[in-house]
């Protein structure tokens, strides 16, 4: 095979790990039983089921894992629901790593950090999670507010609770659409939540989830007197090539697949409003 | 300069094609000029330009990536890539010439198309001057002259001659061996130019005032209350960017053969509706943020990532193919660029 960047790599699925009734998370190798590649926390990659179709996925592991990449991913279309049918030990094709990620040797260095996610919102905040945990020195205090429709649907409820809530100087705040009766924390929508937690303005923020919930969020981020500079998202538009020339991914003069899918959103206020 | 007496063109045709594949234009069956490999006895075109554009030499409508076999859980790659032999086009407008320029942009920049490159490195492109441009052609507006078209040779041609010039390694080495082209010619290429240009002044669309749209313009024009009367008739029908020859966006796409696979991409326009609609939701969800996009592309977001290069070369295949008569022209006029289109 000549080289191509469209022309994607065999990899096969070592692993797969049943989070929530619509959520798997996929462990995945290359061919050699190596990693694929190397990647940054907030980048993503394009899988693909040949006869099925490729479609773009956030890496969910951080890059500290050093034998393999994983993908959080929801059934909700052609190619997930393959997905999320086939059994370990298939193979599947990859390409990538795509995008700008998120600063985390930059502009993260040294802060306090605020995680906000909703859904499955928490894939691509999961590998800059325990991305700064395993670099734990590097960052200050790391609160994570995580909610989700039910408790069956909280994705990574077992690692969330068992290491990430035991780990000193993180803080997990986790919450639930609607009450249930095994559930004793909180209940009420991420927006709300970060709101009544009300944190101090001198975090820098990271936000992943719904359009809805990132909408109001903001909001009341705002309301607590934090600037647009300090909150970072992650954006998703349908995409072919993840190489900047399909087209599609298009807002304004960026694309989400190498401009993005990282963005401030000072620097989303700059960009048509179209996603 | 080299010259050609026009009676002798068949030979040089013949002695280009010995070596390579030559493309012409050549009226199809329907009476339209398309890019067509050349013949012993095919009739070059003498329209003013191809219906379809140059771009699908370079970029074709549809092309295969890769070929998969799955069986079990096991799969196999395989290749479908066909190598690319040594082509030349002839006939080439100095607008079409041009697109190559801005299509450059786009599949060169890292990481780069191998597939298009492979192409532009094989190609060979042998550019025509116009001698009557239409009514509908405003490449004047974008900096072309059309006496004076680009590629690796350009030719001009009149009643009975056709003019010769080299203008990079490739041009040089394809002339070298062409021994019926003789030296000469500057004088009446020049004549012809001066033609051409007075021409020109009198085209009606050849002066568009481009100061209203540009790079750094999004905020300016994208919340204008126009966008909703141009894009109301609308059709998405997008023949507007088949016929464009810097439309660039494509689609990828498996064809499933039961046995096999079939990886393609094959063109793709940002008037359709699933061109961004997604499990997640539809950004751009009528007529009116498609028919947007297209022309924000064009005249502000290209620019603003390519110091100021519109991606419009003023062929005018728009303003010819579109069955209601919308087009960048009426999008620029209405957006401050002269008298609007109401």
């Amino acid at each position: 095979m000549r080289n191509d960047p469209l022309i994607p790599k065999l990899a096969v699925v070592t692993d797969i790990r049943v989070d929530t009734p619509d959520v798997k998370t996929f462990r995945v190798v290359g061919l050699s039983g190596k990693k694929p590649f190397e990647h940054i926390p907030g980048q993503c990659a394009m899988l693909s089921v040949p006869g099925v179709g490729e479609a773009l996925f956030s890496i969910t592991s951080s890059p500290t894992e050093e034998a393999f990449v994983e993908f959080s991913i929801k059934k909700c279309g052609c190619v997930t629901n393959w997905l999320h049918d086939m059994e370990p030990g298939q193979e599947i094709t990859i390409r990538g790593p795509y995008g700008n990620g998120f600063p985390v040797d930059t502009a993260f260095a040294g802060k306090d950090l605020l995680f906000i996610a909703g859904g499955i919102g928490l894939a691509p905040l999961h590998s800059v999670i325990n991305y700064c945990r395993y670099y734990r020195s590097r960052y200050g205090k790391i609160d994570i507010v995580y909610g989700s429709r039910s408790m069956e649907d909280l994705v990574d409820y077992p690692e969330i609770e068992n290491v990430w809530c035991k780990e000193d100087g993180i803080n997990v705040h986790l919450t639930i659409d609607r009450e249930q009766p095994e559930w004793s924390g909180h209940v009420g929508f991420v927006p709300n939540y970060v709101k009544e937690l009300g944190f101090t303005t001198d975090k820098t923020v990271v936000m992943c989830g719904p359009p809805i919930m990132i909408k109001f969020t903001l909001a009341g981020l705002m309301e607590l007197g934090f600037a647009r500079e300090q909150v970072y998202t992650t954006m998703e538009l349908k995409m072919k090539c993840a190489l900047g020339k399909c087209g599609r991914c298009n807002i304004g003069n960026k694309y989400v697949c190498k401009d993005g899918p990282v963005f401030r959103f000072d620097q989303l206020d700059e960009l048509p409003d179209e996603y | 300069m080299k010259k050609l007496a026009l009676k002798e063109l068949e030979s040089l045709f013949a002695a280009i094609a010995a070596q390579q594949t030559l493309y012409l234009p050549q009226d199809d069956a329907a009476g339209q000029a398309q890019f067509a490999a050349w013949k012993e006895g095919a009739a070059r075109s003498r329209r003013l330009n191809t219906a379809r554009s140059a771009k699908d030499l370079f970029f074709p409508q549809v092309e295969n990536l890769a070929g998969f076999k799955r069986e079990g859980k096991s799969i196999e790659i395989f290749e479908t890539r066909e190598d690319v032999r040594p082509f030349t086009v002839f006939g080439v407008r100095a607008c079409d010439a041009r697109s190559f320029e801005i299509l450059d942009k786009v599949f060169l920049k890292a990481p780069v198309d191998t597939f298009y490159a492979s192409r532009r490195e094989m190609g060979t492109v042998i550019t025509l001057a116009c001698t009557k441009p239409d009514e509908t052609c405003f490449c004047r507006s974008f900096g072309i002259d059309p006496a004076n078209p680009a590629g690796d040779v350009s030719c001009w041609m009149d009643e009975e001659t056709l003019y010769w010039q080299a203008n990079t390694a490739k041009g040089e080495t394809l002339t070298s061996e062409l021994p019926m082209l003789e030296d000469g010619g500057e004088e009446a290429v020049k004549a012809q130019q001066e033609k051409l240009h007075v021409i020109l002044e009198k085209l009606p669309l050849a002066q568009l005032d481009l100061s209203k749209v540009g790079a750094g313009e999004t905020e300016a024009l994208f919340n204008r209350p126009e966008w909703k009367s141009l894009s109301e008739s609308c059709l998405g029908c997008g023949t507007c960017t088949f016929v464009c020859p810097t439309c660039q966006c494509y689609d990828v796409q498996e064809f499933n053969t039961g046995k096999t696979v079939r990886r393609f991409r094959c063109w793709d326009s940002c008037m359709y509706s699933d061109f961004t609609k997604m499990s997640a939701g539809q950004p751009r969800p009528t007529q009116l943020e498609r028919f947007r996009q297209r022309f924000m592309h064009k005249l502000v977001y290209f620019p603003d990532n390519n110091d100021g290069q519109f991606g419009c070369v003023g062929c005018g295949r728009c303003l010819q193919k579109c069955p209601i008569h919308m087009n960048i022209v009426k999008v620029i006029k209405t957006m401050g660029g002269g008298d609007d289109a109401k």
